[in-house]
């Protein structure tokens, strides 16, 4: 078998038989790419997990371009990555093209009025994991409070401020503040 | 044109989405809020959707808010964009830069960045709760036992209860409170 068709067919598995996203497909890439295929080894899925969480993008996307660019090149890390795509893509389209129609029975919106609320919550919750898990240090916590507050008083008010242009002040202010006081070595030293 | 203000808007949420879906949540209601695609309820919907479907949350929304404003081309083309910049980025890095992300500076914006996210998300997740909590008493009533069974799983059951399990509760729930 092809190992062009192969890679379709992994990612293609992976992509359909993963709920919840990204975090919940690294174990299966883990047990196909890793234990089944050897296609690259446990410490490097442990690498494009960093890099993953240092890049912006799906992390289910950043593994399956790796794995492809290493098992065939540009076009490996093609298919690879439509392989992850295609299955949610057509069952999102399929279910798109229906949403309203189920919407106007009676029931079905009652249970999306239910499922609203639901959603707030998992994103909540997504937010109070990963402060747990920060550094404890000060500075993190002062923008993660900053932005915190700013992005609320952004939402309440409906203001013209997006996200990303917050995301690049906090990336200035802290670039800015190594840049003056952090000497090679001490900061990034402490940091592990 | 709708197709390439989905094009620039989906490529803006793949150039910043750090931190996997739930980053890329604020980030979506943001283009899809200023450019008046849907109403925040309609997104909503589709973000319990994206999470109850298989694949990439970040893509399944792409895809969803794609078709809904353009059909299959648009479709298409939001999938494409939330992607394009991460397969990029990681071809780059595999190529070219293997140790760009060890750079001092890079680190330091990424220090920066993180926190950033992490707050924004959380602003987002208490909005939302807030919003749809207090936008009538049966909500309120929801939220209400939602959150405690979110919260309260993992102390008395030990094991933190899943996005879908949360997410088909609360489909039974709203049937019960508003169909009575």
């Amino acid at each position: 078998m092809s190992i062009l068709f192969e890679l379709f067919l992994i990612f293609a598995k992976i992509g359909l038989f993963t709920f919840g996203g990204g975090y919940a497909m690294l174990s299966l890439i883990e047990n196909n790419c890793v234990e089944k295929k050897k296609w690259i080894t446990h410490d490097e899925m442990m690498n494009v997990t960093v890099i993953a969480e240092s890049t912006p993008g799906p992390i289910a996307i950043n593994c399956a371009t790796f794995v492809g660019f290493k098992q065939a090149g540009l076009l490996g890390a093609l298919i690879a990555t439509f392989g992850m795509v295609f299955p949610s893509f057509v069952i999102i389209y399929t279910v798109s093209m229906f949403l309203d129609n189920f919407l106007e029975i009676t029931l079905i919106a009652n249970a999306f009025k239910g499922i609203k609320v639901a959603v707030g919550i998992l994103v909540l919750d997504a937010a109070i994991t990963m402060i747990r898990k920060m550094h404890r240090r000060v500075l993190p916590k002062v923008i993660m409070l900053c932005s915190f507050a700013a992005m609320l008083l952004i939402n309440i008010f409906a203001w013209d401020f997006s996200s990303i242009a917050l995301m690049l002040v906090a990336a200035a202010i802290s670039l800015a503040i190594f840049c003056v006081k952090g000497k090679p070595g001490q900061e990034g030293g402490a940091e592990k | 044109m709708i197709y390439l203000d989905l094009l620039f808007g989906f490529l803006r949420v793949g150039c910043f989405a750090f931190g996997g879906a739930y980053g890329a949540i604020p980030l979506i209601r943001d283009v899809v809020l200023s450019y008046g695609w849907m109403t925040d309820e309609a997104l909503t919907y589709m973000i319990a959707i994206s999470e109850s479907t298989p694949g990439p949350i970040m893509v399944n929304l792409a895809t969803y808010v794609g078709s809904s404003q353009g059909g299959l081309l648009g479709a298409i083309i939001a999938t494409l964009a939330v992607v394009l910049p991460s397969f990029i980025i990681i071809l780059l890095v595999m190529a070219c830069l293997k140790n760009a992300l060890k750079n001092k500076y890079i680190q330091a914006v990424l220090r920066g960045l993180k926190p950033c996210i992490i707050g924004i998300i959380f602003a987002t997740g208490v909005f939302m709760t807030v919003n749809h909590a207090i936008a009538d008493t049966r909500a309120g009533i929801i939220a209400i036992v939602l959150a405690a069974i979110m919260f309260g799983s993992k102390p008395v059951l030990k094991k933190k209860i899943s996005p879908i399990l949360l997410i088909l509760l609360s489909a039974c729930m709203g049937m019960v409170v508003y169909g009575v």
